[in-house]
């Protein structure tokens, strides 16, 4: 395997990156600039941006990798992002759009007055932006180790940095155009190397990939280990370690770091903490493949969180200030409907190619590489080497663009509300913004991508979502029901989410209920806020039918808009 | 209405068309605007009235979506049968979740983009017809 590819695919993209963003610099200084250049971009390009920020670490890898490891349950996940955005369509975009607020703070503090829920919100925020960083910064980490062998810490810290540099230099954002091109760079560099292991799949006979049997190593395999590992061996099998044969007997058994040859045929021992599954109960909805604890409630869980959350996501919101009005910016979340799904039609393939054809993943652990693994598996010499390449620039075009937009909405949010006063300006506050995620990232690496990804959603669904819904469609809504709903539902989840990431609870209902809280949090928050508003009916900002006005009349009858 | 036309006269032809469709747009009837803006009492019903309409059917949307994807788990627990049920040779959990799903939910956006703009529209007309 040749790396000079990998390396040089990351080189282009950086330097891509940072050499738009500072012509960019250079094409939009302010932000009015930046809005009035927007009115002339095209639904379809304004919707292709979108979709260039939406589409993270999460679904360029991480979908893949959970499909792999735990079977069809996952497909969940990106059903629920697509899922997601027609919620936000039906019942958030074109009001939020007429309501003039470019983040959740700014929102709260029209609809209600009140300095303190425009606080909690904005904590809110740089809690949900950081949350959503760490997988982005995990994921380059493990990017550069699958394809280049550097520690994990060098992934993350260089998009770290990138991303820093790019930002504090107020690039990025300013470019619609950017995060457009990096959508159809990402669906460009997941789609031609699925064609291409699609056609090896059918030249290879088209075996089955889903058999009643779990994955086996369908040739000598020797697999690099480069910590010890702990696995499940599932049949008694004779492999070569460290130049000497060793005989694994079904059970737990250690693998020391190094080299191990298996022989063909042998069944894979599985690390410990994904469990071994025949492939028709991988292919099976709620089979619990892989471990996963009561499905039935994972799954509704899951598509609460991600339904729910993808309204309450900083990155998402801002830019829909793009849009003209609010019958545009229907248009373009129309628009960007159609460019997800079709994107995530492609992650499920890899991981079902992936049983087959490198399920020495399942040993290591590393289940989220599989897409990179892929085409080094199935080609060799430079076909592999250059469909890697590409896999690779697809990967940290999706790092630098989610975290761009998400560190322009963390430290915005940060010197705004958060820290006035204590940070200078806006670049402290981007370098105060991205060092918490990178030491959360560097101190996590355990927990899928995906699943992280997916409590971020959870919290997002638990905090914004009622204050969305209810702030737009509900007069009744109040500064201390919004305020209480916050809190509740933001420490409930938060908590889960730090007990998960702490891995506080690793087996049976504690398990499922932590790391997939949203069917409590959500419903909870929801009844704290309408409980508390109902309490508290005094409250109601007397201007209240004014804002309705403004978030639901078309703009065409021309009222007065401003407050 | 009488009948005291003469009955041999043939009925006038009319052409039905859509009202105010393609017309130049008439600046829109000042008192209910100023109501609207004013928030008097029959502003507070307009806007009203246009909220309930775009909730009512957002949520009929969601209801529908919600009924038929948050079916499906519920589906594959209590009919087993399903979840390994083949349809073209794909089993029906991995043609519906990654493949179908997606069109339906495009469908679902276009469908609602085209009935809430058309409320938005009635909403105008009879803001600027009065």
């Amino acid at each position: 395997m040749n790396t000079s590819y990998d390396v040089a695919a990351v080189a282009v993209i950086v330097v891509l990156t940072l050499g738009i963003g500072t012509y960019g610099l250079r094409l939009a200084r302010t932000t009015s600039d930046f809005l009035v250049a927007s009115r002339t971009v095209s639904p379809l390009w304004n919707a292709s941006a979108i979709g260039g920020e939406y589409l993270s670490a999460a679904s360029f890898l991480g979908i893949a990798g959970l499909v792999y490891a735990y079977g069809v349950d996952m497909l969940w996940y990106p059903v629920g992002f697509v899922a997601g955005y027609l919620v936000l369509l039906l019942l958030v975009a074109a009001p939020l759009r007429r309501s003039g607020a470019y983040t959740v703070p700014d929102f709260a503090e029209a609809r209600l007055n009140s300095p303190l829920v425009r606080r909690l919100a904005s904590i809110l925020v740089v809690a949900i932006g950081w949350l959503y960083l760490v997988p982005q910064l995990q994921g380059a980490g493990l990017t550069l180790r699958a394809t280049t062998g550097a520690p994990v810490w060098v992934g993350a810290v260089l998009v770290a940095v990138v991303v820093t540099v790019n930002v504090a230099g107020g690039g990025m954002r300013s470019a619609t155009f950017v995060q457009a091109f990096q959508y159809w760079l990402k669906l460009t560099a997941l789609a031609v190397p699925a064609v291409f292991l699609l056609l090896a799949w059918q030249g290879d006979g088209a075996p089955d990939l889903a058999g009643p049997t779990g994955p086996v190593f369908r040739e000598t395999t020797s697999v690099q280990l480069d910590s010890p590992v702990l696995v499940q061996v599932l049949e008694r099998v004779v492999v070569t370690e460290a130049g000497a044969p060793r005989v694994l007997e079904p059970g737990p058994a250690r693998l020391a770091p190094g080299t191990v040859v298996f022989p063909a045929g042998s069944a894979v021992p599985h690390v410990e903490r994904i469990e071994a599954a025949t492939g028709d109960a991988w292919a099976r909805p709620l089979s619990g493949a892989g471990g996963l604890e009561h499905p039935l409630y994972a799954t509704y869980a899951l598509v609460l969180a991600t339904f729910l959350g993808t309204m309450g996501l900083p990155h998402v919101r801002v830019r829909f200030y793009t849009n003209p009005d609010g019958a545009a910016a229907r248009r373009t979340t129309l628009v960007v409907l159609g460019l997800l799904g079709v994107f995530y039609l492609l992650p499920a393939l890899y991981g079902a190619l992936g049983r087959l054809y490198a399920p020495e993943l399942l040993l290591t652990g590393r289940t989220d590489a599989v897409v990179l693994a892929l085409p080094g598996a199935l080609f060799g010499g430079l076909t592999g080497d250059l469909l890697e390449a590409l896999l690779v620039a697809g990967a940290f075009a999706a790092f630098l663009s989610t975290s761009s937009g998400l560190l322009v909405s963390t430290a915005g949010v940060l010197i705004q509300d958060v820290l006035r006063g204590t940070v200078g300006d806006f670049r402290r506050a981007t370098g105060v913004a991205i060092v918490v995620p990178l030491l959360l990232a560097l101190a996590a690496t355990s927990l899928p991508v995906g699943q992280v990804v997916g409590l971020a959603f959870a919290m997002a669904a638990s905090t914004f979502c009622p204050l969305l819904i209810l702030g737009i469609w509900w007069r009744g809504l109040t500064a201390p029901g919004a305020a209480a709903g916050l809190v509740i539902g933001g420490s409930l989840s938060a908590g889960a989410v730090l007990a998960t990431l702490a891995g506080l609870a690793d087996r049976g209902w504690p398990a499922a209920l932590l790391s997939q809280p949203a069917a409590w949090t959500v419903p909870t928050a929801f009844a704290v806020m309408i409980g508390v508003s109902l309490a508290t009916r005094s409250r109601v900002p007397a201007d209240v039918g004014r804002t309705m006005l403004r978030l639901h009349a078309p703009e065409v009858l021309g009222l007065s808009r401003g407050r | 209405m009488t009948d005291t036309a003469p009955p041999t006269e043939p009925p006038r032809r009319v052409a039905v068309t859509s009202p105010r469709r393609g017309a130049v747009r008439r600046p829109p009837g000042r008192q209910v605007l100023a109501a609207l803006d004013e928030q008097d009492v029959v502003g507070e019903l307009l806007i009203r009235s246009l909220m309930r309409a775009q909730l009512t059917l957002a949520l009929r949307l969601a209801a529908v979506f919600g009924f038929l994807l948050g079916g499906l788990p519920l589906l594959f627990a209590v009919a087993p049968r399903t979840r390994d049920t083949e349809v073209l040779g794909i089993a029906l959990p991995w043609l519906v979740l990654g493949g179908l799903v997606y069109p339906a939910l495009w469908g679902g956006g276009w469908l609602y983009v085209r009935l809430a703009e058309r409320n938005e529209r009635d909403f105008v007309d009879l803001v600027e017809r009065s």
